[in-house]
């Protein structure tokens, strides 16, 4: 972000940003920054809290009428409401009663089984949230749920599926698919009223949900996959972009 | 929240770490008051229309976001896992502020808000960044635009 703020000054724009990880803007010192102690993802903050939104613009954009520059560095004051809730002990659990997964997922068909079971619960809470917030943020793999979760569990079935997508690698439509099936977890989970943290989230989809232990299960699958397939792409994909590292972390502390 | 110190330890190193560019220069460029203004979102969430290409790893190049584009029409597709998109699934507005800064236009705390914004993949190297950089300078001042407010995740 900083690097960007480099250039466009240098080519005549004013620019004023929000760090989020204050030692990169220490480090790549852009002519006007605020960092906030916000969550990577959430820059302004918190969702559907327009107020507390304009709070953290109106601080970042005042940082272009200051002249003791550069380089500005100011630090927002403010937690955010949802971590505010949560270490009040008030934080956020999914309302939603979801069956629990079998012992034995991986046993034949298990995870496919399961997830079904899952989707079945969840997608009265898909359509609420859908119907509320008028959009959802699923779409990039071009599959419906169901063929999302049976595109998926065909790996965890030890089958080689089609790529859905030849305008990409399999690799790369699996990365699509599995995003889209998170997104279609939290959606449902969220459609209640209330603050919640992205950490809460993860928290309850990877720890929870069948559909969060079926990626731990498509890890090894995928690593090993590919060795053998012509998809640069899938070895980077099982190592680092399937799972977040703070929930591997969290489950190897927890096992 | 980031501050390091409160995350576990393999991410605090990871985000603690992360190679930085540095700059021999440091451009400076003021402008008039606040509320006259025009101001311009460029994210680095990797927003793109539904039916834009994709961000891939690497990517340099950036997506256009024309001001008037409704939320149900933009997705994301960045490449990492290591931040939260449940923020976003529930309001564009805390990566994309669109609706909060034509509320300041409208109040007159700003001068008015671009036709069009901009998102790039926020883990690609800067420098990768460079050039399209530059080309879309000249487009945001095409735009009348006098001030970016950039915007990471």
């Amino acid at each position: 972000m900083g690097g960007l703020a480099h250039f466009l000054e240098d080519e005549g724009l004013a620019t004023t940003q929000i760090s989020l990880i204050r030692p990169q803007t220490e480090n790549t010192r852009p002519p006007r920054a605020l960092w906030v102690p916000f969550e990577l993802g959430r820059p302004l903050g918190a969702p559907n809290d327009p107020a507390f939104q304009t709070k953290v613009l109106r601080a970042v954009l005042a940082l272009l009428e200051r002249d003791d520059g550069p380089v500005i560095l100011d630090d927002f004051p403010e937690d955010a409401p949802a971590v505010a809730a949560a270490e009040d002990g008030e934080g956020w659990f999914c309302p939603i009663n979801l069956p629990p997964p079998p012992a034995d997922l991986a046993a034949g068909g298990g995870f496919k089984a399961a997830i079904e079971a899952e989707i079945g619960g969840l997608t009265t809470w898909y359509d609420i949230a859908l119907r509320q917030r008028g959009r959802t943020t699923m779409g990039l793999s071009g599959m419906t749920i169901h063929e999302i979760t049976d595109f998926i569990c065909a790996f965890l079935d030890g089958e080689m599926p089609d790529n859905p997508n030849e305008n990409q690698s399999l690799g790369q439509s699996l990365k699509f698919a599995v995003e889209d099936l998170k997104a279609f977890y939290r959606e449902a989970a969220g459609a209640q009223p209330g603050h919640n943290t992205g950490k809460e989230m993860n928290n309850w989809f990877y720890g929870d949900t069948a559909a969060g232990k079926a990626l731990y299960a498509l890890w090894p699958i995928i690593d090993k996959l590919a060795e053998t397939a012509d998809d640069s792409f899938m070895k980077t994909f099982a190592n680092l972009l399937l799972i977040p590292a703070s929930q591997k972390y969290r489950a190897k502390k927890e096992a | 929240m980031v501050r390091l110190a409160d995350l576990d330890e393999p991410e605090r190193s990871h985000l603690g770490n992360i190679p930085c560019p540095r700059f021999d220069t440091e451009p400076w460029v003021s402008g008039p008051p606040l509320k006259e203004r025009r101001i311009a979102v460029i994210s680095t969430a990797a927003l793109q229309h539904r039916d834009d290409t994709p961000f891939m790893i690497g990517a340099g190049d950036y997506r256009v976001i024309a001001d008037d584009t409704p939320a149900k029409d933009l997705v994301m597709s960045h490449v990492s896992t290591n931040f939260d998109r449940s923020g976003f699934e529930q309001d564009l507005n805390v990566v994309l502020p669109l609706d909060r800064l034509h509320e300041m236009a409208e109040a007159g705390e700003i001068g008015s808000v671009a036709r069009f914004h901009y998102a790039f993949m926020g883990s690609t190297d800067p420098v990768q960044m460079e050039d399209a950089a530059r080309t879309m300078a000249g487009l945001l001042k095409a735009d009348g635009v006098d001030c970016c407010l950039l915007l990471p995740v």
